[in-house]
């Protein structure tokens, strides 16, 4: 019987030219590579060909069925290709359309700035010490070197309670009583965050309560330099390494010789500006070398140890490094503030 | 204090511009708040030797006067206006050789109208058109350039000036007389332009609240000398002993106390020069008298009292009076020179005679014994007052002035006789008079001499600066110490042994001694001059603060999971915090007592809160205008008074809100439901797991204050410690939130931070996969999820890996007061992969103990 493999060959092969899509190349698969296939149909019958015409015989069936199966596999490839263009195509979205929001969460703005403080004085050394809001009288002034009726208490407007010689406190330094008292005689290198309160009239630039962070620094042979150095290269680290900074002698009684740090104005470079008014620099901190009396009273004596402190307040820094000019956005929690940090 | 630079210039010679003066003052503690230009024009230039950058001082004001057009002239006549009756024209000499003439209003020439020419003219300042001044007829400072100008038919392009006009004071009542050495023709501003330093005086620089103080400071920095004004006075007339006595009652209080008599003096107004130095330093000048003890307050530093001498002999019969410092009686009252009648504390220390009360000590005089015109006669007190009863009194009475705040903050007993011995002598010069010889002094407080010995190692120990001994004495001597060097001046052991001058109570002795040197030897030196190092000290032993480190992950879990940190105040009232029932008993037993404040500054913030939530509570509410989706949390103290104990406990705790949209509003479809218990339970569930906090634990319970059947007790590792629910609508109701399911929880946050565990066991990850199988129970509705998790859970075994509810249905198919419970169930063998017959078994363990403890049925 003669099968012309090449006729077969050439049928499918117009046959597979006309099937568009993968339903029309399966039917086409089924009924030119299936089992009763032309070409299958005509390898079935090898066995009832004589012994000598099987090998030619197979050998020009099976090429033929190898041609239809290539051609197949390469229309199939084809096909897979239109169709996975067609759904990409048909899958395009509007990249320019807003993307879906969570609602993330966020940190207070001060809590930010506090921990920047934290990161940049953990560098240094210092670790973290958190005392109580409501105090004695005694930890606030009079162990600070602030006697009862001295005129330096002026300096603080203070919130009593009404239980005798209990008050809030009007800044963190009753923590360096505390800290002094509780690790004594090690060296000290600590940063005391909090809440602090004063009795003022609440306005766009004071408040009741605001945080202050508060630096100490105790050891057996500490400076007035080091505390330039440590504070200029806070200064740095927070405001770019470029800012000056500058130290005036300022007045505190529990310090001696006392100082308060001015940093350029980052704003204008120093020009004079709004947010400096006019003078170039910003009052950032005081500071200046713990007073002989409040490291005795904390333990320390002055002849062996000395140390340095300075206090600032984390919500004036956040304000000027985000020129925000109104105080009382921190603690009236408007979500339309609070979303922009 | 404002301190005219002229007046300093008579005490120290100054070639800074006022700027560079500025700055260096500032620098060394003694900060120029503002600069007012009053006359003399600004001069700018770099500030030398000082690091400043671009701008460097306080913003400067004021008005400088032209040269050319601001003269000096004299006035010759005072001539009639020909059409207004109230106006006057004056014929003045301004140099120039013509005689202008000048239109006036100024009442205080007005008598002088028509009396012809006048045979000693007066001196006035001149300006010429174009000048450009200050508008005397309006309020404020408006600066306007004078223009010619017909008035009621007269023309006039110039005007005799008042002080307002000038800018010197706010005086518009008539035109300035000057005194009579006012060279006519000269620019007004090099014979008077002046520049007022407007500087801040810390409570430590009470020595500087003077213009001596401030010229001291400005020679010790420069290096100029300091010439002190004289101190000495004429005295002609007889002795003062024996006219008047003086009895000190409270030595402590007073520890001295100087009087000096001065007879026969005419008063009247002061010299211009004086009236205007007065008026640019801050304080009306009232006569001769007075202003004189003004100008010695403010040169010196010594408040000076002036009585009336006859008042005192009248009031002491004719007698010699005594007087007599001594504390206040029971109900005693005094009528003050500002003709208030006042209550006295017993405190209040009282200068007095044999007849009764003159004068609140160092505070204010009282009316009766206050010189007046008809003055001949004056008695002069200089005294000390203690600082901290001064202050006392001061703020008791509310009466701060020049005298009471510079005695507030100490002045120091040795210059109460020199001022006395100055202001004699200056009413003499100025009132005339004959001064009484000698002083009656009285001075039982006499401090002894504070010596503090400093050595240059010691300075160098808290300035991180070598100082040698020579600088260091170069600028105590300076500041008026005495100084002598014990031993090698150029070693650093070399001992500087310096005397506190009489001016100074700030000086302490010891430790605290040595510091106040080193900071005036630090300030004068200059703080620029200290070097920047970095601590080259023993680093500290390490402390960790765990507390403030899981406080802090405890921020950025609530974070993470979607919340906004909040911060509100911790003041409030309990009015507020009364809304939400649930605070009021933080601990559900007794009612806690609030902290309270003695001194409130507004009506709303009280007490110290007693729980946090409120105030999130109202910050949310105040934001539900805003936003459809509010999660908030809010970790602080709240305080509670302990019964024992002076100081309250200030627990941490953590607050949460949450309210509104589950998801931020968007274009597409997203669960757009309201937030609900869940929600907020998810929320403390993942913080416990986060913080690896083993047994956070629900248990239904009721709550004032939040809705029933959807409130739970909070549970950490079996311990309370706080609650979560959703708020009561009368609650939300209250704060403003009403229609709002309201998500509210507060939790003390120790008993939970502490059960964090730093080091909690990793299990391995299992190597065989997992079975997976979904199962059904209708059971009775009554039974808490927790309690069939906890059979299911106990029946499982170890090879149960995982229990998680995924669907809850109550309806007809499975009956009343039943519902149906689907839990997915994950089945987990560590060393083998689990068969259909394993998974079989636990199956049926799970579904015989649900039937059997619980009554489940398992379906279909």
């Amino acid at each position: 019987m003669a099968v012309d493999f090449d006729l077969i060959v050439a049928e499918g092969l117009a046959a597979l030219a006309a099937a568009d899509g993968s339903g029309a190349l399966e039917r086409w698969r089924v009924a030119h590579l299936g089992r009763s296939a032309p070409v299958m149909a005509a390898l079935g019958t090898l066995g009832a060909l004589p012994k000598e015409d099987r090998r030619a015989f197979g050998q020009r069936g099976n090429q033929a069925r190898q041609a239809l199966e290539r051609a197949y596999e390469e229309a199939a490839a084809r096909v897979r290709q239109a169709e996975l263009s067609r759904d990409l195509e048909a899958g395009a979205v509007d990249v320019t359309a807003p993307g879906r929001r969570r609602g993330r969460g966020r940190l207070h703005p001060t809590t930010r700035t506090l921990r920047k403080i934290y990161a940049i004085f953990g560098e240094m050394g210092f670790q973290i010490y958190r005392s109580r809001d409501v105090e004695t009288d005694e930890y606030n002034f009079s162990l600070l070197n602030i006697p009862p009726h001295h005129p330096a208490r002026d300096m603080w407007d203070t919130f009593y309670t009404t239980a005798p010689n209990v008050i809030l406190r009007t800044h963190t330094s009753p923590g360096q009583i505390h800290v002094m008292r509780e690790r004594c005689p090690e060296p000290i290198r600590v940063i005391l965050p909090g809440m602090c309160y004063r009795y003022e009239q609440i306005t766009a630039r004071s408040d009741i309560q605001f945080y202050q962070v508060e630096g100490l620094a105790i050891g057996r042979r500490i400076t007035m330099a080091d505390l330039k150095g440590t504070l200029t290269a806070f200064a740095h680290a927070l405001f770019g390494s470029e800012v000056r900074t500058r130290f005036r002698a300022d007045h505190f009684p529990f310090t001696e010789p006392s100082a308060e740090m001015d940093v350029e104005c980052f704003v204008c470079e120093g020009q004079g500006c709004p947010v400096c008014k006019q003078s170039g620099w910003l009052e950032i901190l005081g500071c200046g070398m713990v007073h002989p009396v409040v490291l005795q009273n904390g333990g320390y004596d002055p002849r062996e140890f000395s140390g340095f402190a300075f206090g600032m307040g984390p919500q004036r820094i956040t304000m000027l490094m985000h020129k925000i000019e109104d105080i009382r956005y921190f603690f009236s929690n408007d979500v339309r503030f609070l979303e922009q940090f | 204090m404002r301190v005219p630079l002229t007046w300093l210039r008579d005490y120290v010679a100054i070639t800074d511009t006022p700027d560079e003066l500025a700055s260096r003052l500032t620098y060394a503690g003694l900060e120029v708040e503002g600069i007012e230009y009053v006359g003399l024009a600004p001069v700018t230039r770099p500030v030398a030797g000082l690091p400043a950058a671009g701008r460097s001082g306080p913003a400067a004001r004021g008005l400088a006067w032209d040269p050319a057009t601001i003269v000096i002239a004299r006035i010759l006549e005072v001539l009639p206006h020909p059409n207004a009756d109230r106006l006057t024209l004056l014929r003045v000499d301004d140099g120039s050789g013509a005689e202008p003439v000048v239109l006036t209003g100024a009442p205080n020439v007005f008598h002088l109208k028509g009396a012809g020419p006048l045979p000693k003219p007066l001196k006035i300042v001149y300006a010429r058109e174009g000048a450009v001044l200050i508008d005397g007829h309006k309020s404020g400072r408006e600066i306007i350039t004078l223009k010619r100008a017909k008035i009621r038919g007269v023309e006039s392009s110039s005007m005799a000036c008042s002080e307002k006009e000038l800018g010197i004071s706010d005086e518009h009542d008539g035109i300035i007389i000057l005194d009579d050495d006012a060279p006519v023709g000269a620019a007004a501003a090099e014979y008077m332009g002046d520049v007022v330093f407007e500087i801040k005086i810390n409570p430590n620089m009470a020595r500087n609240a003077c213009v001596l103080g401030i010229a001291r400071e400005i020679a010790a920095l420069t290096g100029a000398p300091l010439k002190p004004p004289a101190l000495g006075v004429t005295q002609a007339g007889p002795p003062i002993a024996g006219r008047v006595g003086i009895e000190i009652r409270e030595p402590d209080l007073n520890p001295r106390f100087v009087l000096g008599l001065i007879e026969g003096v005419t008063i009247a107004p002061s010299p211009y020069w004086v009236r205007r130095r007065l008026r640019l330093a801050g304080t009306r000048p009232i006569n001769n008298i007075v202003d004189v003890t003004n100008y010695v307050m403010f040169e010196l530093g010594e408040p000076l009292h002036a009585f009336d001498f006859d008042a005192l002999v009248r009031r002491a019969d004719g007698r010699r009076p005594t007087i007599i410092t001594r504390r206040a009686g029971p109900g005693e009252r005094i009528t003050t020179l500002d003709g208030v009648e006042r209550a006295l504390d017993p405190f209040t220390i009282l200068v007095c005679d044999e007849a009764g009360p003159l004068s609140i000590a160092g505070v204010m005089g009282g009316a009766e014994t206050e010189v007046a015109d008809t003055t001949a006669n004056v008695l002069l007190e200089g005294a000390a007052w203690n600082l901290v009863n001064v202050r006392r009194t001061m703020k008791a009475q509310d009466l701060p002035s020049e005298a009471s705040s510079r005695f507030a903050r100490g002045v120091h007993p040795g210059l109460a006789e020199k001022g006395v011995v100055r202001a004699l002598e200056l009413m003499r010069q100025w009132a005339g008079g004959t001064v009484a010889r000698g002083l009656v002094d009285s001075y039982p407080g006499r401090p002894g001499p504070v010596v503090v010995d400093i050595t240059p190692a010691e300075v160098e120990r808290q300035l991180g600066l070598r100082v040698p001994a020579g600088e260091i004495v170069r600028i105590l001597r300076a500041l008026e110490f005495s100084c002598e060097v014990v031993g090698d001046a150029s070693d650093p052991a070399a001992v500087v042994r310096a005397t506190a001058p009489d001016h100074r109570l700030d000086i302490g002795s010891g430790h605290a001694g040595k510091a106040d040197l080193v900071e005036e030897i630090a300030r004068i030196h200059g703080y620029e001059r200290i070097p920047e190092t970095m601590l080259a000290d023993v680093v500290p032993p390490p402390h960790p603060n765990r507390d403030l480190e899981r406080e802090e992950q405890a921020r950025d879990v609530l974070v993470s999971l979607g919340l906004q940190e909040i911060v509100t105040y911790s003041l409030t009232s309990p009015e507020r915090e009364a809304r939400l029932a649930l605070a009021a008993r933080p601990e559900g037993g007794a009612e806690i007592p609030y902290v309270r404040l003695a001194n409130p500054i507004v009506v709303d913030r009280v007490v110290m809160r007693r729980a946090i939530l409120p105030g999130l509570i109202e910050a949310a509410a105040a934001n539900s205008r805003n936003t459809d989706r509010m999660a908030f949390f809010e970790i602080g103290n709240v305080f509670l008074p302990r019964p024992e104990e002076a100081l309250p406990g200030e627990p941490r705790r953590l607050a949460l809100v949450l309210s509104g949209a589950r998801t931020l509003p968007g274009w597409q479809q997203g669960d757009r439901a309201a937030m609900d218990f869940f929600d907020l339970k998810g929320v403390i569930e993942e913080l416990g797991e986060a913080l690896a906090v083993a047994g956070v634990e629900f248990e239904p319970g009721e709550r004032d204050g939040l809705r029933p059947g959807r409130s739970a007790a909070v549970r950490a590792g079996g311990e309370a410690i706080g609650w979560a629910g959703e708020l009561h609508p009368t609650v939300a109701g209250r704060f403003g939130l009403e229609g709002r399911a309201v998500l509210a929880a507060e939790l003390e946050l120790d008993p939970l931070l502490r059960r964090a565990a730093e080091r909690f066991t990793v299990r391995p990850v299992p190597v065989y996969p997992p079975v997976k199988e979904d199962l059904a129970f209708v059971l009775d509705r009554a039974i808490p999820v927790s309690r069939v998790q906890e059979v299911i859970r106990a029946a499982g075994g170890p090879m149960l890996a995982g229990v998680a509810l995924f669907d809850e249905y109550a309806g007809e198919q499975v009956g009343a007061g039943k519902r149906s419970l689907a839990f997915s169930l994950t089945y987990q063998a560590p060393d083998r992969t689990l068969t259909d017959a394993d998974a079989r078994k636990i199956r049926e363990r799970v579904a015989r103990a649900l039937k059997d403890e619980l009554g489940a049925a398992l379906r279909a």
